[in-house]
């Protein structure tokens, strides 16, 4: 087995052992889902509020996810075992934010179809939504494991985290909740800019995975 | 400022091969408090080199800068023919490490834990596996192998922790006071594996002198 | 001696600096015209936008600064890219105050959403934020200095595609847009242009004067504790 599988292994494993973040993240979305209800005094959504809803909410479930990411390693005692290790420190990055995207992804099968339960009139557009969400969940990933890692070293780390990555993800807010609006519309999806944000989407995600790898290094040192 | 220096004893260096570790002034610096100052020993390959001291004196600091995972702050160190930090990542997976907490997933079994040191290793899956059983089974914990950690005795994880040093058949241990926890069944069960001779290179952390100065051939006095 | 001639480089430079800065204002308020749609208020754009512009280059500055500190370990660079980003934070703090004033003058709100190279650089100036609690929180300064540097790069990487984002959010109708340069008239544009050189400028100046009253600060602290050390 490769590091970079083993690594990842051991992560699900231990999620699906102690279920620390899934539940969690779950619940927060269709809690959220529940306020914006009576928060917005909608019981139907579409179009832009459709997507201000859920994209944001499934923007703040991530962070909860992205605040619990090395858990494991900080009980364990600091990343020693994977430094000891005759591996690059990028393969740690890769299994963590491979780990990440299917976390989110989880999240999104349990969340999105409640979201549409609750609120929209039609499903058609959430096949091609889909296709946004994950590119987002990769843009998503790629920082927050970065900004992951250096809040886990640093003093107030669950402060940290969101703090820095709320700005930095509003690309990805922008893009998703964009498309989001015209394939949520009332009156069926609309690819009117499709592709101009899964262009984004891509330029985003490739940008980061870059970052991410080339300084993950530095990161994991001393 | 405090100088923490050293006395060092030990046997005539040989000279022709090249040692295990050669420290020259090594030097560590934790912002404005010096941590490690001017230590110098050599140890040549297989044997033993004691670390001793009191609690705070830098023991544990020598360690992890042996072990490639902290940086000197000055000086020159040599590890199996790596000069630190420069070339730390060519030390990567040859030294097995025993540090003061043991480096296990509390929500995973032994067995998964090892197999996971085994994988980041790199070792072929067949051997390792046997080899993993042989370890549990030389320290007495193959009837624990699928248990949580977490649910395990300090000192059966110690025991678990010193499999997972000496899993990859490393050339050089580094080992943070090894017999902490075991009572003294456990002590004999691990001996073999972490012991002084076999032709294995050590450095040991202890409190207790006269086990650690036993089988040393060098012996370094941290103040 | 060194010290020296940097200091006498940076008496140098401040002194540019205000020449080229008058000038440039000088020529803002009585060369260039008064701008026909928005009047005199106009004319804060010939401070607000090279005042972005040069806190915009600053960060990148600082992220190069950054690469530089993470390949070579050396801490000149991690203070460089912090005075740099330090400084350019100042600047995008002027950026928004410039440009609400800019916005209530033009079209009497403090603040417009539409206007999206303000947009961005809220976005951004909320980023770079971060950055102070980020290097309080860690103690270690060798970590503090190496995770500040990824965290530049980050910022620095993030910077255009944010400004591409906002841009691409704006419904194609024609935003309002005050910061373009576009389809400027001669004597504005060399106004402007004399005012961004002054900017740029005055950036330097201030982060050089920074680096430079840190590293004597250092020094003095190094001599005390060498004595100290002795006594």
């Amino acid at each position: 087995m490769s590091p970079f599988s083993a690594l990842l292994r051991k992560d699900l494993r231990v999620e699906l052992r102690t279920l620390r973040s899934l539940p969690a993240m779950a619940l927060f979305a269709v809690s959220a889902f529940v306020i914006f209800r009576f928060g917005l005094d909608r019981e139907q959504l579409d179009g832009e509020l459709a997507a201000g809803v859920l994209v944001p909410t499934l923007l703040f479930a991530a962070l909860l996810a992205i605040n619990r990411l090395f858990v494991a390693e900080r009980e364990e005692g600091g990343f020693d075992l994977i430094r000891l290790a005759p591996i690059d420190r990028p393969v740690l990055f890769a299994a963590k934010a491979s780990a990440l995207v299917i976390y989110l992804v989880v999240l999104e099968l349990i969340a999105v179809p409640i979201f549409a339960l609750f609120f929209l009139d039609s499903a058609s557009g959430l096949l091609p939504f889909a296709l946004i969400l994950l590119l987002a969940n990769i843009g998503l990933a790629a920082t927050g494991t970065v900004i992951s890692t250096i809040a886990t070293m640093s003093s107030a780390r669950d402060l940290l985290a969101p703090l820095i990555l709320l700005p930095l993800l509003i690309p990805l807010v922008i893009a998703a909740a964009g498309a989001g609006e015209h394939l949520l519309a009332a009156g069926g999806p609309d690819y009117g800019r499709f592709g101009t944000w899964l262009a984004l989407l891509g330029l985003y995600d490739l940008v980061f995975l870059l970052v991410g790898y080339a300084t993950f290094d530095y990161l994991l040192e001393d | 400022m405090m100088e923490r220096t050293a006395a060092v004893e030990s046997r005539p260096a040989s000279g022709s091969s090249q040692p295990a570790i050669e420290l020259r002034r090594l030097r560590r610096d934790f912002g404005e408090r010096t941590a490690l100052g001017g230590i110098s020993a050599r140890l040549e390959p297989g044997e033993s080199l004691a670390v001793l001291g009191p609690n705070g004196s830098g023991k544990s600091t020598l360690l992890r800068i042996l072990a490639g995972l902290l940086r000197p702050s000055g000086g020159e160190i040599s590890v199996l023919g790596c000069a630190l930090p420069k070339e730390a990542h060519r030390l990567r997976g040859r030294v097995g490490y025993l540090g003061h907490a043991p480096l296990l997933y509390r929500d995973l079994s032994p067995r998964e834990n090892l197999g996971l040191a085994a994988a980041l290793h790199r070792l072929d899956p067949a051997a390792s596996d046997s080899r993993i059983e042989m370890l549990l089974d030389a320290v007495g914990m193959s009837a624990r192998g699928d248990d949580r950690v977490a649910e395990l005795s300090a000192g059966m994880k110690q025991r678990i922790d010193i499999c997972r040093a000496v899993l990859h058949e490393p050339d050089l241990l580094l080992l943070d006071e090894p017999d902490a926890h075991l009572d003294s069944e456990a002590r004999v069960l691990v001996e073999p594996l972490v012991g002084p001779g076999n032709g294995r290179t050590r450095v040991v952390v202890s409190h207790d002198r006269e086990s650690a100065t036993a089988g040393a051939e060098v012996v370094l006095e941290l103040r | 001696m060194a010290n020296a001639l940097r200091s006498i480089t940076l008496r140098r430079l401040a002194v540019a600096t205000v020449l080229v800065l008058g000038a440039g204002f000088a020529l803002a308020f009585f060369y260039a015209p008064e701008d026909a749609d928005q009047g005199f208020i106009q004319k804060i754009f010939y401070l607000h936008v090279p005042l972005a512009t040069a806190a915009l280059l600053g960060w990148i500055v600082a992220a190069i600064w950054a690469i530089q500190h993470l390949r070579t370990g050396d801490p000149k660079y991690d203070a460089r890219s912090y005075v740099s980003i330090h400084i350019s934070v100042i600047f995008g703090l002027a950026v928004l105050l410039t440009g609400a004033i800019w916005a209530k003058g033009s079209w009497g709100v403090w603040w417009e959403w539409k206007e999206p190279t303000l947009v961005s650089f809220l976005i951004v100036f909320l980023l770079y934020a971060t950055y102070y609690p980020l290097r309080y929180a860690i103690e270690d300064r060798e970590r503090q200095a190496r995770y500040s540097s990824v965290f530049a790069i980050t910022a620095g990487a993030f910077v255009p595609l944010n400004f591409l984002a906002v841009r691409l959010a704006e419904p194609l109708i024609h935003p309002r847009t005050f910061s373009s340069t576009g389809g400027l008239p001669d004597s504005m544009l060399f106004a402007f242009v004399v005012c961004l050189a002054g900017m740029a400028l005055l950036w330097t100046t201030l982060v050089w004067f920074e680096l430079d009253a840190k590293s004597a600060s250092g020094n003095l602290s190094k001599i005390r504790r060498a004595l100290e050390a002795t006594a």
